[in-house]
């Protein structure tokens, strides 16, 4: 089954900047997956040339199977860029009903309703784009994106104008999306979210991918801290695995034993580590 | 070509919605209001002339003179709708956003190029055809004198305003905003300064300047639809009436023979494969 997105030896240069230098990546099917990377990391060109409004200088980018840009890999798209503008004379389900047929998609009222429903925007349905806040806004476009079901879903910085209840929403919509087996390619500095939902995450960093995987994989072990009778004590440098080992020890000298603390970085830590050589 | 079409009923939408659209309209109102006041007063002006001896014929000079300021206004208006409508169509939405979302749609570039300028077309030419036919009316109305084509006027005018747009069209494409507006105008300007230095080469009879007239005329065909519009409206006149239009501010006017409007066509067929092009390679 081919990946929801693959890409291999990806570059891209504007003029004499290079803002990708190779990047690889694969993202399957009903994944969801975190991009992470300071501004001018690449993340965005990447997204823009899976969706088809960049064109890369070299290497090979497949949706589906199918290259990236083409007709067909379009209709399996859905994207939301981080600078975005509707029309403000459109108001919400006609802004829908427009990109249900340029997407093709036969999902009429209903599936108009279900995606304001998604992003918590029944009641917006006739409020006319320019009179929303651009928290709603930010909304409307992910449901926007979602017009016309796509199997992958690439959005760019989908929460930056929203607050603790509006990314709530999309975190729970991002879940619910992964349940119904669509590939996310999720693209946010919010790093504790991205830690919340994602499957796997890659840290981009000059147009390469530098670091990819599970998020709780990706922190380094920092010790296990056991609480005992005489305290607390730190032992560096062990691991998940050394954990029983060092209890037995303790038990075996007549310690006594409260609690045991596996220590690992944060995906934050990881993700600075990479990002700035901390 | 579906997607074409839905992309040119969203345009056309968000041209009629334009604040550009409805100062046009006003201003087409006034422009109106006014041509039919000053059409009543300069016939009036010249209802006791009898021609004289030269039998030159007042009532035509008049309607035709009136009639081609109305036509060179609609023209102007008509190219204000068509750089408006579309000298952001490609860069400028691109840059504001507005343009990605569409593209990123199952629905090819040159559909969506195709798109905007079908409404971009259609409005302008709308206009240029039924506020043309409204000066017609008016002019026939109060002063009895109807063009000697009643049509060929108006369809120059719209073959103009047509080719307007797609220049614009194309600019857009490579220009930002308020770059191409410019740009736009400058090349609208220089077609009219062209027929302008024509018509002074044909009254010192400068064969150089009638020359660039003629080729400017050509490579801008908008000019030359112009004037092959103005010269239906006195087509059929004959004699010192007819050396008496020629003095007047319209005396380019010219019929430019069968071949213009299918370079007209060509014209605006090459326009379009250069946006295409333009548009294809566009990272946006």
């Amino acid at each position: 089954m081919p990946a929801a997105l693959a890409a291999t030896g990806l570059t891209k240069s504007y003029g004499a900047k290079q803002a990708l230098a190779g990047a690889d990546l694969r993202v399957e099917s009903g994944e969801l997956f975190g991009l992470l990377g300071p501004n001018g990391a690449g993340k965005s060109t990447l997204m823009k040339i899976a969706c088809g409004l960049v064109r890369p200088s070299s290497g090979t980018i497949e949706v589906h199977g199918t290259a990236a840009g083409s007709l067909e890999a379009r209709r399996s798209v859905g994207y939301l860029a981080e600078l975005f503008r509707f029309p403000g004379w459109l108001d919400a389900d006609e802004l829908l009903l427009l990109h249900q047929r340029l997407a093709g998609s036969q999902g009429g009222s209903a599936e108009r309703a279900e995606l304001l429903a998604l992003v918590g925007l029944s009641d917006a349905s006739a409020v006319k784009v320019e009179a929303m806040s651009k928290g709603m806004q930010q909304r409307l476009g992910i449901a926007q994106a979602l017009v016309g079901s796509p199997r992958l879903l690439m959005l760019d910085e989908p929460t930056s104008a929203l607050d603790p209840v509006g990314r709530r929403v999309v975190r729970d919509l991002l879940t619910e999306l992964r349940s119904r087996g669509v590939a996310v390619l999720l693209n946010s500095h919010l790093l504790s979210e991205i830690e919340l939902v994602c499957d796997r995450v890659a840290i981009m960093l000059g147009g390469r991918i530098v670091q990819q995987g599970v998020p709780a994989e990706l922190g380094k072990a920092q010790g296990v801290e056991v609480e005992t009778a005489s305290g607390k004590r730190r032992f560096e440098g062990a691991g998940r695995d050394d954990a029983p080992r060092i209890v037995a020890e303790l038990v075996g000298a007549g310690e006594q034993v409260y609690s045991v603390t596996v220590l690992a970085s944060t995906l934050e830590d990881t993700y600075l580590e990479a990002v700035e050589g901390v | 070509m579906n997607g074409a079409r839905i992309v040119a009923g969203y345009a056309l939408r968000e041209s009629l919605r334009r604040r550009v659209f409805t100062v046009v309209l006003i201003l087409t109102a006034l422009f109106l209001a006014l041509y039919g006041w000053g059409a009543s007063t300069a016939f009036d002006s010249v209802e006791g002339f009898s021609g004289g001896s030269e039998g030159v014929d007042g009532k035509v000079i008049t309607g035709s003179s009136i009639l081609g300021l109305a036509m060179f206004s609609i023209l102007f208006l008509g190219a204000v709708l068509a750089v408006f409508l579309t000298l952001s169509a490609v860069r400028g939405d691109a840059e504001r956003g507005l343009l990605q979302p569409l593209v990123v749609r199952p629905v090819g570039r040159t559909q969506l190029l195709f798109g905007r300028f079908a409404a971009a077309a259609g409005v302008c030419a709308s206009y240029a055809a039924g506020v043309y036919l409204i000066a017609m009316l008016i002019t026939g109305a109060v002063g009895g004198w109807w063009p000697d084509r009643v049509l060929t006027p108006g369809l120059g005018l719209v073959g103009a305003v047509v080719v307007i747009a797609a220049i614009a069209l194309l600019g857009s494409v490579y220009l930002s905003a308020t770059a191409n507006g410019i740009a736009v105008f400058m090349v609208f300007g220089a077609g009219l300064a062209a027929g302008l230095l024509g018509q002074i080469g044909a009254g010192l009879d400068v064969k150089s300047l009638e020359r660039v007239a003629e080729v400017t005329a050509w490579l801008l065909p908008f000019e030359a639809l112009y004037q092959s519009g103005l010269h239906g409206l006195t087509a059929d006149a004959s004699g010192f009436t007819d050396f008496a239009v020629q003095l007047g501010p319209f005396g380019g006017a010219e019929d430019s023979g069968p071949f213009l409007w299918p370079w007209a066509v060509v014209y605006v067929g090459l326009l379009g494969l250069a946006a295409r092009a333009g548009f294809a390679r566009r990272d946006l």
